[in-house]
């Protein structure tokens, strides 16, 4: 059983990278990533929403959504039900309360880290690594102990992804790129080369 | 009248300001500075009194690869005439065959005869490559009106070096203006890139054209060739680690294979790689003019051992690269030859002393890690160094971060 999750765990953060196999939650991703310390911040507000809204999700999917989830009410019309068609909306939903939440945490306790990050803490409600997380966790059916595990690994991946992308950005300081390619043209290029190195994980089998 | 009047008096003022060829001057103080140290000198203070630059770096490195060359020279022809003369392979059709059977034939005993049929396959490779980055490195310099540098020189011998000797030449001209161009220039050139720029282009030609880059058939050039790679051999279990060092641990096929020969070199694999020793060699040179860093190399070594051991410890029933003990991980494959020349790339590798720990021993846990529990790559050093190269501008950072701290610390919180 640990081994499974650990499994789980290792191929969510290298292997299925958000980031760097899938692309997803670019913009954030590239806005974000010119200091480490920023990029360490919301990397941890992802780790943090990422395992809060999955599990939550997952919830959702099994005790109101799928085809004869609301069983559980003992009501024989809602038994039938299949309530499928509202998972993208009711995701967006559980995920922009639990961001809306978090923001006023991080206000009252930590503003700085509230202020360095600024809009683009909301911004996390709209980001695609957090929705296809969720999207990813209905496709391939996990129960809820897997879907805290792999909530928790795509985050920590994505997390992992935007400091090492900080790292470079920041070393790149003092690099003379040609003045087409400055500002985001580079930043592409430097995510392209990332994810030929993360190729090294692909394929692994655990 | 000397070479260097001659230079200073008919070459240079044509390339000076207001002589004709002035837009080209940065092509003739590339050849100028090639032959001669620069007489220029830092005015202002902090004087370093060193007879070492850039251009003595490099072409230490240079030097350090040459084992490595003339051992893969030999061996690439070696391999062929062996299995021509041998076991009845065709040579590949050609002018380069025309040229082997015209001059000495086809004779594995030959020393002259495997140099030749190793040149006649390397010495194009290295043409293409030097002409096809020479072309890159001399527009962007000469646009953007920096000096042509030198790192160049040794990017391209060491990717001539990482190659497949049969592999065609436009996808060896394609993989050296990726690298180059991608991996090096876009960033500003020598010393602003943030990965190795050869191995950036192998990878890339290794995951655009994996049919002439990797599998049974490429490393050795006759026609239609098919033997399995000494680490293709692991990974199927059909080697028997239990014989000791010099006895044969493979035999069948058309290959003999000890421990002895995947330290010495004579097996097939990509041009330079093959020989440990030679490429110890080279590591000697680096080491002694301290041109490579010795934590580096020695880290790597320690992650390899490490990880292998923890594999030998966990043991598995149905795949045999759990059971390769540490020292022929170290001599079969790309290892030796990435840890040496490619893992101490100055610019790409960690700068602070404790990160040059830790990124070696990433390099040595990942390659190991690779081998033998990701099937899609049989080798995995070039993508542990790219893996690591990645992680290095960050690991220098918590490094630095932990020293602040630390001092910080020591001065009692007044900076």
């Amino acid at each position: 059983m640990f081994e499974h999750y650990l499994s789980l765990f290792v191929r969510a953060v290298f292997v299925e990278n958000m980031a760097l196999a899938f692309f997803l939650g670019m913009c954030t991703f590239i806005a974000i990533s010119k200091k480490i310390e920023t990029a360490i911040g919301l990397g941890i507000a992802v780790v943090v929403v990422q395992t809060i809204t999955v599990p939550a999700n997952n919830l959702i999917v099994h005790y109101l959504l799928n085809e004869g989830a609301l069983s559980w009410t003992g009501i024989e019309a809602l038994a039938k039900l299949d309530l499928r068609f509202l998972g993208l909306l009711s995701f967006i939903g559980v995920i922009a309360a639990i961001v809306q939440i978090m923001e006023m945490v991080l206000d009252k306790y930590v503003p700085a880290l509230y202020n360095a990050l600024g809009i683009f803490l909301p911004l996390i409600t709209v980001n695609c690594a957090i929705m296809g997380g969720s999207l990813f966790m209905v496709e391939r059916d996990y129960n809820f102990g897997e879907s805290v595990v792999y909530g928790l690994g795509s985050g920590v991946g994505w997390a992992l992804a935007i400091t090492l992308l900080a790292g470079i950005r920041e070393k790149l300081k003092y690099s003379d790129v040609p003045d087409g390619l400055k500002g985001l043209g580079i930043t592409f290029i430097t995510v392209g080369l990332m994810s030929l190195g993360f190729m090294s994980f692909s394929g692994v089998q655990l | 009248m000397s070479l260097r009047q001659y230079l200073d008096n008919k070459v240079a003022p044509h390339f000076h300001e207001g002589g004709k060829l002035e837009k080209y001057y940065v092509f003739y103080e590339m050849f100028d500075t090639m032959l001669y140290s620069p007489s220029s000198v830092t005015n202002t203070a902090a004087h370093v009194r060193d007879g070492i630059d850039l251009k003595r770096v490099m072409m230490t490195v240079w030097f350090a690869a040459m084992p490595a060359l003339l051992f893969g020279l030999f061996n690439t022809g070696y391999q062929a005439n062996m299995q021509i003369t041998e076991f009845g392979y065709q040579p590949i059709e050609g002018w380069r065959t025309a040229i082997v059977a015209a001059l000495t034939g086809f004779d594995h005993g030959n020393v002259f005869a495997n140099l030749l049929h190793g040149a006649v396959y390397y010495i194009p490779i290295m043409i293409v490559v030097y002409v096809g980055g020479f072309i890159w490195e001399g527009l962007f310099a000469w646009k953007r009106g920096h000096e042509v540098n030198e790192g160049f020189f040794v990017t391209g011998i060491l990717f001539t070096l990482i190659l497949p000797p049969a592999i065609p030449l436009w996808q060896v001209f394609l993989g050296i203006s990726f690298g180059v161009v991608i991996g090096k220039e876009v960033f500003g050139g020598t010393g602003k890139n943030f990965l190795n720029p050869a191995l950036v282009g192998r990878a890339f030609l290794y995951f655009a054209y994996p049919a002439q880059m990797s599998g049974d058939a490429v490393w050795t050039a006759v026609d239609n060739f098919s033997g399995a790679t000494a680490l293709s051999l692991a990974a199927a279990g059909q080697i028997d680690y239990s014989v000791g060092l010099t006895e044969i641990a493979y035999t069948s096929g058309n290959v003999d294979l000890s421990w002895m020969s995947t330290a010495l070199g004579g097996i097939q694999g990509s041009i330079g790689e093959t020989s440990t020793l030679a490429i110890a060699i080279g590591a000697a040179i680096l080491l002694l003019t301290r041109i490579a860093s010795w934590r580096i190399m020695l880290s790597v070594i320690v992650g390899t051992v490490l990880m292998s051991s923890i594999f030998n410890a966990i043991g598995s029933e149905g795949n045999p690269m759990f059971a390769m003990p540490w020292y022929w991980h170290l001599t079969i494959g790309g290892l030796a030859f990435g840890l040496v020349y490619m893992a101490t790339d100055p610019v790409s590798a960690s700068m602070t002393n404790t990160g040059k720990w830790v990124f070696g021993i990433i390099i040595g846990v990942m390659t190991v890690m690779i081998r033998v529990v990701n099937p899609a790559f049989p080798e995995g050093i070039m993508l542990a160094i790219l893996f690591a190269n990645l992680c290095s501008p960050l690991i220098d950072h918590f490094v630095m971060q932990a020293n602040i701290k630390r001092r910080m610390r020591r001065s009692g919180g007044v900076a």
